[in-house]
């Protein structure tokens, strides 16, 4: 695929999905929404991953507080204000990102792997025996928030919010990328000693990228909450992180694009695979080992398929 | 002689027991080449390595303009234009040549982190970047990869991102090595014309450069200075004779 | 001696037992991760997989040794298995590739235990001649199995150290562990050394499943439970260090065991908060290599 054609097929996504509610039904909108959502979230660890080289395996714990953020703002039978609630859950997040962040910073390579693992099961625990939270069994969102005339419950709202805010987070980290802060970021990724040892204070530039990318899975789980009407501590747990984190590398990290990518191929996979079995975790498992083995690129890149099995007949 | 600059204080470094730096004092000019040479493993680099922050000294203190550096944290050290180019090549090894030094120049020039306008849009770091390009001569190949170049092209490239922070102090780790001879004499040039507007810690094995650039020389042997002088004083001098220049000189 | 002191005796030894449980499994973790530099995310399913197996061929033979004597070197066999298909490719590869492939290797053992024996929680009986309580007070006891666990625990981290001290073997992981290129050059084959370390981590993380079984039932999700703490052990006492892992491990082991009697609404957050704590102190555990 040449650089050429990127944008123009961006912006038939784009089209297709403000069209989409036209011609496409319930379970089809509610699939896309549910791709969007995860599409912010997988940007967010996207961030993280492909371009400041932090591997974190934590990264739904920032979701599980945007979830968490709106189940509190939700008064018990009606849905919460949507401008209150929505920069509310964000803003939890990003300051809980601060919080950790300063603590996981400290660590780097293989560690900042563990340790993010272990400070996102440290709010599963946590949300698992708090009562206030719901405990194990989680507690609903009855409503879904609204503003004025707006009502995310209503119509096609909820699309489309999700949609403006799938769009403005591609748009905020596309802007981010191309500044200093993202070259920076590259940078630090590539040889974080020698950015410090020209001056930039890296660890900062970490920080602020753990915050953005920690806000960002606020604003996706907190959609996350408005669609299935329920908050549970699994919106925490390891597994969530993995599989973002799979969405990110198999999409191809490092690209944005790609996240978008893996976030739809990873729901899509997960649909129907769960329809043709229970035990739809098996092929899945095998596909992402596949995949690891025979994609070092990511699906972003089908060519490397190509180069890994020329280069396999050469050896 | 003017305030130094940089002034290292009795430094010391040791690794496990083994003392890799001891009691090292050292001077640095403004507008002057101080050259620092020895024998392999005679502790020029972890003199650097302390220098730059890279390393955090075991014992002794280094000033910068007559202020202590506490800390020795590598960023800030860098921060007050004190930069380093490696022995070893530490470039940012899957990005363009110019990209390197834009790096190194923006680390110059936006200390504050910048979120939103583009970076290639700020033209006075860009112009910083083929400035530094320029007088380490890879001008010519700033669009290639920087894992590209030829071992003594990587080293110009050093060159050219500590010069693209535009710093008041250099720490020429070896600038020479791997070299062809035109390039080698090109560089020399260049640093002792540097010279005159910076002051240059130089370690270097190229005796010949050595003795033609710089104002001082010191003389380290086994981590400790075993002499310090002019280049005609340490040219005579009977224990650096004896212990390391031998004949050759 | 009074009852208070014998119920804080009773929950050390428990905090004890616990810690050495997981110093098993947490050793073949940092092994894997200092000699081979793997980090494997599906070293807690081997635990599953021990306890499994436990429960299977202790139903089948009726008796828990005889389980053990199949179970253990099937298990080794699984891991050189696992070494020779997988993990061989992801020595060269970048650790997030690591992640993601034994993250999929998790997936796959959590739906093949589910389609063989099910979801169901199961236990495991504890063998006739240990079936008995130690009359300690009145009112007190201490099950004769869960000292018995202590001690076979404390055997296997003996044997673990005269192997890695003491044999060639153990001399050529230690020099693995510091100098590739050395061991090559010996003339020591360095990849059966990765595929026997791999084993012996798989062995050790299955067989620690095993004689936990019968004091804590075997359940879906009990691997991942176990890896998580296991990351917490290995964080603190530094990655790649076995002293360090063993320390850790008794650490957790008694701050979880007396936060959960003594503080039992801060109990599962008391492990991260020291953690936090240990990182804030020494970001790179207590025996970990510090970076400057």
């Amino acid at each position: 695929m040449t650089k050429q054609a990127w944008p123009i097929l961006l912006g038939l996504g784009l089209i297709v999905l403000i069209a989409l509610p036209l011609v496409a039904g319930k379970f089809g909108l509610d699939l896309a929404a549910r791709i969007m959502i995860m599409a912010i979230f997988a940007m967010s660890l996207d961030l993280l991953v492909g371009f400041a080289g932090m591997v974190s395996l934590g990264h739904a714990a920032f979701f599980g507080i945007g979830a968490y953020a709106l189940y509190l703002l939700s008064p018990q039978y009606g849905g919460a204000s949507l401008f209150l609630s929505l920069p509310a859950a964000v803003v939890a997040a990003a300051l809980a990102a601060f919080v950790i962040g300063l603590l996981v910073l400290r660590s780097s390579g293989v560690y900042f792997i563990m340790v993010t693992l272990a400070f996102g099961e440290m709010f599963y625990y946590y949300a698992n025996g708090a009562r206030w939270l719901g405990g194990s069994d989680g507690a609903y969102v009855y409503q879904r928030p609204s503003a004025g005339p707006i009502d995310l419950g209503q119509g096609h709202a909820f699309y489309y919010l999700v949609l403006i805010a799938l769009a403005a987070s591609y748009l905020l980290l596309r802007v981010i990328l191309r500044a200093p802060f993202g070259h920076a970021l590259r940078g630090i990724r590539s040889n974080d000693h020698r950015m410090r040892s020209l001056g930039f204070a890296t660890p900062h530039y970490k920080l602020l990228a753990f915050v953005i990318a920690g806000a960002l899975a606020g604003l996706a789980g907190y959609f996350d909450a408005a669609q299935f009407g329920v908050v549970n501590p699994e919106l925490f747990g390891w597994r969530l992180s993995g599989s973002v984190l799979m969405m990110v590398i198999l999409g191809g990290m490092g690209t944005i694009d790609g996240a978008i990518l893996g976030a739809a191929v990873l729901v899509l996979l997960e649909n129907f695979l769960g329809d043709l079995t229970t035990h739809w975790l098996l092929p899945m498992g095998m596909f992402i080992v596949a995949a690891v083995l025979l994609l070092p690129q990511g699906l972003i890149d089908p060519a490397s398929l190509w180069r890994t099995t020329r280069a396999r007949r050469h050896v | 002689m003017s305030e130094p600059i940089l002034r290292a204080e009795r430094l010391g470094k040791n690794f496990g027991g083994l003392a890799a730096v001891r009691d090292v004092s050292l001077d640095l000019a403004p507008n002057q080449i101080h050259a620092v040479i020895g024998p392999n493993g005679a502790g020029k680099t972890t003199l650097i390595n302390l220098l730059s922050g890279d390393l955090v000294p075991t014992t002794g203190r280094v000033f910068f303009r007559g202020t202590e550096i506490e800390g020795h944290a590598l960023d800030s050290i860098a921060r007050l234009g004190i930069a380093r180019a490696y022995q070893r090549t530490n470039i940012f090894a899957g990005f363009s040549i110019f990209e390197n030094c834009r790096l190194a120049a923006q680390a110059r020039r936006q200390p504050g982190i910048r979120l939103f306008r583009p970076a290639l849009g700020y033209r006075e770091v860009n112009d910083a970047a083929e400035r530094a390009l320029a007088l380490a001569g890879i001008e010519t190949r700033a669009d290639e990869r920087a894992s590209d170049l030829s071992h003594g092209e990587q080293r110009q490239l050093e060159l050219a991102m500590a010069l693209a922070t535009e710093p008041q102090v250099l720490l020429l780790d070896e600038p020479l090595a791997g070299m062809g001879l035109e390039e080698a004499s090109r560089i020399t040039t260049l640093i002792a014309r540097l010279g005159a507007d910076h002051a240059i810690l130089l370690v270097e094995h190229d005796m010949d450069a050595v003795f033609n650039i710089a104002a001082t020389v010191t003389v380290m042997v086994d981590g400790a200075v075993l002499a310090s002088g002019t280049p005609a004083v340490i040219r005579t001098d009977a224990a650096v004779q004896a212990a390391y220049l031998g004949e050759a000189v | 001696m009074s009852d208070t002191l014998i119920f804080f005796l009773i929950q050390l030894l428990n905090a004890v037992q616990y810690g050495l449980l997981l110093f098993l499994v947490a050793s073949g973790l940092t092994l894997i991760f200092g000699i081979m530099g793997i980090i494997n995310l599906a070293h807690g399913s081997f635990y599953m997989i021990g306890a499994y197996l436990a429960f299977v061929f202790a139903d089948v033979t009726g008796n828990l040794w005889l389980a053990l004597a199949i179970a253990v070197p099937l298990s080794f066999l699984l891991g050189l298995l696992l070494e020779t298909l997988l993990f061989r490719f992801l020595y060269s590869r970048d650790h997030l590739y690591q992640v993601l492939l034994t993250y999929g290797l998790i997936l796959v053992f959590e739906e093949l235990r589910g389609i063989t024996v099910g979801n169901d929680v199961h236990g495991v009986p504890v063998p006739h001649f240990l079936d008995f309580s130690i009359p300690l007070t009145a009112t007190l006891s201490y099950p004769a199995y869960r000292l018995a666990l202590s001690v076979i625990c404390l055997v296997v981290t003996a044997l673990l150290y005269l192997l890695i001290q003491k044999t060639k073997l153990g001399m050529a992981i230690r020099a693995g562990a510091f100098n590739r290129e050395m061991v090559q050059t010996l003339g020591i084959d360095i990849g059966l050394i990765y595929r026997l370390v791999f084993a012996l981590g798989v062995a050790l993380a299955a067989f620690a499943g095993m004689v936990a079984a019968p004091t804590t039932s075997v359940f879906p999700g009990m691997g991942n439970q176990v890896l998580i703490v296991c990351f917490v052990t290995v964080v603190i006492g530094g990655i790649g260090s076995i002293k360090g892992a063993f320390l850790g491990a008794l650490l957790i082991g008694l701050v979880d065991t007396f936060g959960a009697v003594y503080a039992p609404q801060f109990s599962g957050m008391l492990v991260y908060a020291l953690m936090a704590a240990v990182l804030i102190w020494r970001p790179a555990g207590l025996f970990g290599a510090t970076a400057r």
